[in-house]
């Protein structure tokens, strides 16, 4: 491929394409198998394209590659600035993947409105990739909030029983996020006159900003990540998505948050950072072990799943604010394993979902004597989120616990009491679902996994054993942007230490 | 003639001042000439007097786009600048299409009388009055030309109780804040001895601090053009006249008269009153602010869509303002380019809503949408994106409106402003979801008829289509919106 091919942005809008042949799809049964193969393959095709961001990736430097740049909007001095680091490549590499496993996941169990349903998820995925690989501020905000539209729309059409309340829900926490963060772009535009995240993580602000602007932010990617205590509308919105929603809810769309602390939290805002690094300690710790609590009561194997990505979550901001190389890596692994586990988990659930119809954990119970191959999947799965070594959760959680004990022993203590406790809620959950004794009339003629299913879950599994035995390439990756992140926030709080001191 | 022959700069004198009203006389000649035609050829000629009113608005806008620099005519009563010419293109796009758009539904409901179109006819060229208006007394009678034609508009079923009701009501009402403008006015009058903008620019410029009296005739020129916009406390009337006067006539009132009266807001603040700011910010910051809660807030609650979309309008006139508290360059630019998103977005829902009907009657209930988006669901997408788009969701033209309107606003210092007001756009976008929920959520109940007629179905595709790409290219607006907003603050 040519060098200056804008491989970006025909990542970003292949998508965008394939949604539009679908919508022009007809209503009847060809239309909707051509939507059906047409999703697909566009998605295939568009990860195969990410792929080569993959290979042709320079590992060693921070820099920002397959950078473009275009005038947008020319009197205030914003531009079309694509291009992916160390860290944002993962993510869209994650994006990218899941997006044709939750089309898959979705071939049989959606039967209404097949065509909206895939343009939904096409659309999706062309402002998720965009939302990771945007690199002006206003670009950024406006993906990162438009993806509000199809995830709503996939929630209240396609959901379940609650699906209107739990859409509404998700929009406007969503939302009354995101505007406050709007305002602290603005305001950071007319402070700096620019608009660009590369310049502007170079930049450093006045304190008293900072603290305001971090916020703003805060009030975002909070909601978003979520931490506790506005993680309410998660546990809704995974219960009433279709399982793909989860899929991408769980995957990707939570990764945002995380995405954004790294990407405009720390590196714009230092010093904030560090002033409000025992409030996101406390924040998570919280959410680790509560959430952990809660995720033992449920009666709902999804709704625990959920939970459970809350607790996981805090693990995430936990190893964010650890502010040391091992922390943020540890977090970012924990993203990343953490958008193929939980992906992988609600899939599961989705699997004996559309045999059953019930979520409930009291309906199932000894699926292992019918569903052998399902048993290994979940287990394996299960083990994965629990954090057992040879997983990639295991990798993600021992960096961010290393990274813990180096800044906090106690924080890193209590945190580790949220894997306890997350062992207890994944074991009891299995046990319950897929040993015992089958006795439930009903379940005794379901069938195991069929040849769809265990395509989708190949993949999965092979990465989860690539990531948790031989993490190097992914650390390699990122490794020289991390580096550079913690260097910058380092000399900026040393600069503008020295700074602030005879200031005052 | 005669009493010119002796003096040749006269003439000419007057011949230029004939010069910059060109495209108002052309609307008043126009509109005199469709009026003979109609009454001479009946309800017939309704469909031609339609189309001949758009073709004499397309001429107008040929001619204000000739039109150029900046020329006070007529002693100065009159101006016309770049800021005019940007305000009187939405103004007519918002007329035509509103003739247009009630083509079908006139004809359906009996109410194809020739009259309509040429009332709407000569509320815009009160319109054009408004916003070229520099002097206080010429302000006064584009306001009560546009007013006047409006008021007949709101009755124009006049067999219909609601719709009768709503023009009195509105003509009462508007007889009040004309009342309350026209003391205003006297009151500065009095205090500053002129009329004309200019010289009250100067004389407050000169005198240093203004006197009591004319801030208290400042106050009550703000509280009639308040009532004009329909910002909260002054918008009782919105709710009741949009609910009862005939649909067509709603979407026309929503749309041009308010940015009509949006640039009528914005030239006498920033021009005569400009160095006044210090007094008016506050009073505009209020009715901002209780124009965008109220609009938020009170909407939840509608059931009837045209209701709704009242509230919602008075929610954006809250948005608007902001940019006018901002008292900046910027700021009004902001409100030139909300105003632009918000005509396309108003034009488009009403599509929808005259488009909403049952074996032969209209029906307004917003649960009437319930499964749209099954039996229509092209109508459905368009009528989303425009809902979205109002609620200020990316990448949709609603979200730039209100980008423009916040940075202008933190741009000057209104931060508390500009976080009320995302605020309250988080609570207003729980009532547009609302629609989208009955339209994709709910289940179908009885069909919305077809087909919608054609030319509802082009103004849908092209202020739907304007919403969803205005993202693509919004440099030929921002930057006519720029020019616009630059004449205003050159002295």
């Amino acid at each position: 491929m040519p060098a200056d091919l804008p491989i970006l942005s025909i990542i970003i809008f292949l998508p965008l394409v394939g949604a539009l042949f679908i919508a022009l799809q007809r209503q009847d049964d060809a239309g909707i198998r051509n939507a059906r193969n047409a999703a697909l393959w566009t998605t295939l095709f568009t990860f195969g394209l990410s792929l080569f961001l993959w290979f042709n990736f320079e590992t060693g430097t921070p820099k920002f590659q397959f950078v473009e740049k275009y005038s947008w909007i020319e009197s205030f001095n914003i531009f079309y600035h694509l291009g992916v680091d160390g860290i944002s490549v993962l993510f869209v590499l994650l994006s990218t993947l899941l997006t044709p496993i939750c089309v898959l996941a979705s071939w049989d169990a959606v039967r209404e409105r097949v065509k909206e349903y895939m343009v939904a998820f096409l659309v999706l995925e062309t402002l998720m990739i965009g939302m990771f690989c945007a690199l002006d501020m206003v670009l950024f905000y406006v993906f990162f909030e438009s993806v509000l539209i199809p995830m709503f729309l996939i929630i209240g059409v396609w959901g379940g029983q609650r699906r209107v309340y739990a859409a509404f829900k998700f929009f406007l926490y969503t939302l009354t996020g995101s505007v406050l963060m709007l305002i602290a772009i603005i305001f950071i535009y007319l402070q700096t006159g620019v608009t660009d995240i590369p310049t502007l993580s170079k930049t450093s602000l006045p304190r008293d900003f900072q603290l305001w602007l971090w916020i703003a932010f805060f009030a975002s990617f909070a909601v978003k990540i979520p931490m506790w205590p506005v993680h309410t509308w998660l546990p809704d919105a995974h219960v009433e998505a279709p399982t793909a929603g989860s899929v991408i809810l769980a995957g990707v769309l939570l990764q945002m948050g995380g995405y954004g602390f790294l990407r405009f939290s720390l590196p714009m805002m230092p010093l904030a950072s560090d002033f409000f690094t025992p409030l996101m300690f406390s924040l998570s710790v919280i959410a680790v072990i509560y959430t952990s609590l809660v995720a033992l009561a449920q009666i709902d194997m999804k709704k625990l799943i959920a939970y459970s990505s809350v607790a996981h979550m805090g693990f995430v901001t936990l190893g964010i604010f650890a502010l040391n190389i091992q922390g943020i890596q540890g977090a970012i692994y924990q993203m990343l394993s953490h958008g193929i586990v939980s992906a992988a988990l609600f899939l599961c659930v989705g699997v004996v979902y559309d045999r059953m119809h019930t979520r409930l954990i009291d309906r199932y119970g000894g699926l292992v004597e019918r569903m052998p191959i399902y048993a290994f999947t979940f287990m394996l799965f299960m083990l994965a989120s629990v954090g057992l070594p040879g997983t990639g959760g295991f990798i993600g959680e021992f960096l961010v616990l290393v990274g813990l004990f180096k800044v906090n022993t106690t924080v890193a203590v209590l945190a580790s009491l949220g894997v306890v406790l997350g062992a207890a809620y994944m074991l009891w959950l299995y046990r319950r679902v897929v040993f015992g004794s089958l006795t439930r009339e009903d379940l005794k003629l379901i069938t195991d996994m069929n040849v769809r299913e265990v395509a989708i879950f190949a993949p999965l599994i092979l990465l989860t054993l690539w990531m948790g035995i031989y993490p190097t390439p992914f650390l390699q990756i990122m490794d020289a942007s991390v580096a550079n992140l913690i260097n910058q926030y380092q000399s900026a709080l040393i600069v503008l230490d020295n700074v602030a001191i005879p200031g005052k | 003639m005669s009493q010119y022959q002796g003096n040749k700069e006269d003439l000419i004198m007057e011949l230029s001042n004939i010069a910059s009203v060109i495209p108002e006389l052309f609307l008043a000649c126009a509109g005199m000439s469709l009026l003979l035609y109609g009454v001479f050829r009946g309800d017939a000629a309704y469909k031609a007097v339609s189309w001949l009113t758009v073709v004499a608005f397309v001429v107008a806008a040929s001619l204000v786009f000739l039109g150029e620099g900046r020329s006070t005519p007529f002693g100065g009563q009159f101006v016309t600048d770049e800021f005019a010419r940007f305000m009187k293109c939405l103004v007519l796009v918002g007329s035509g299409l509103s003739v247009l758009m009630a083509l079908s539904y006139n004809r359906r409901e009996d109410m194809a009388r020739c009259e309509y179109p040429v009332l709407i006819l000569f509320a815009t060229l009160g319109m054009f009055m408004m916003v070229s208006a520099n002097d206080l007394i010429s302000l006064y009678i584009g306001l009560e030309l546009q007013s006047l034609s409006l008021y007949v508009l709101a009755a124009f079923r006049r067999d219909s109780v609601r719709s009768s009701e709503a023009g009195l009501k509105y003509f009462v009402l508007g007889a009040l804040s004309s009342g309350m403008l026209l003391y205003g006015a006297s009151l500065i009058y009095g205090f500053s001895g002129t009329t004309s903008f200019d010289s009250i620019q100067a004389v407050i410029v000169h005198s240093g601090s203004p006197s009591i009296g004319l801030i208290v005739g400042l106050i009550f020129l703000i509280a009639g053009l308040a009532f004009k916009v329909s910002a909260v406390p002054f918008h009782m009337w919105t709710p009741d006249v949009y609910e009862g006067a005939p649909t067509p006539v709603t979407a026309f009132f929503a749309v041009a008269p308010k940015i009509a009266a949006v640039a009528l807001f914005i030239r006498v603040m920033t021009e005569p009153f400009g160095a006044m700011i210090a007094e008016w910010q506050q009073v505009i910051i209020l009715i901002s602010v209780a124009s965008m809660v109220l609009g938020a807030v009170a909407a939840i609650w509608q059931t009837n869509i045209k209701r709704l979309l009242a509230y919602s309008s008075i929610g954006h006139i809250g948005y608007a303002l902001i940019g006018l508290a901002a008292g900046s360059e910027e700021g009004v630019r902001g409100i030139l380019i909300y105003m632009a998103i918000y005509l396309a977005m108003n034009i488009g829902t009403f599509c929808c809503v005259l488009s909403m009907r049952k074996g032969t009657a209209m029906v307004e209930n917003i649960s009437d949408l319930a499964g749209l988006s099954r039996h229509q669901p092209l109508v459905a997408l368009a009528l989303a994106l425009l809902m979205f788009s109002m609620a200020g969701i990316p990448p949709l033209a609603g979200f730039f409106g209100k980008l423009y309107i916040f940075l202008a606003a933190v741009d000057s210092g209104l931060i508390v402003l500009a976080i009320i007001g995302v605020l309250a756009s988080v609570i207003g976008a729980f009532y547009y979801l609302r629609i989208i929920k009955v339209m994709y959520f709910d289940d179908p109940v009885d069909e919305l008829e077809r087909p919608v007629s054609i030319e509802l179905k082009i103004i849908l595709t092209l202020s739907s289509g304007f919403v969803l790409l205005f993202f693509l290219a919004p440099g030929p607006i921002v930057q006519s919106a720029s020019a616009a907003a630059k004449v205003l603050f050159a002295g």
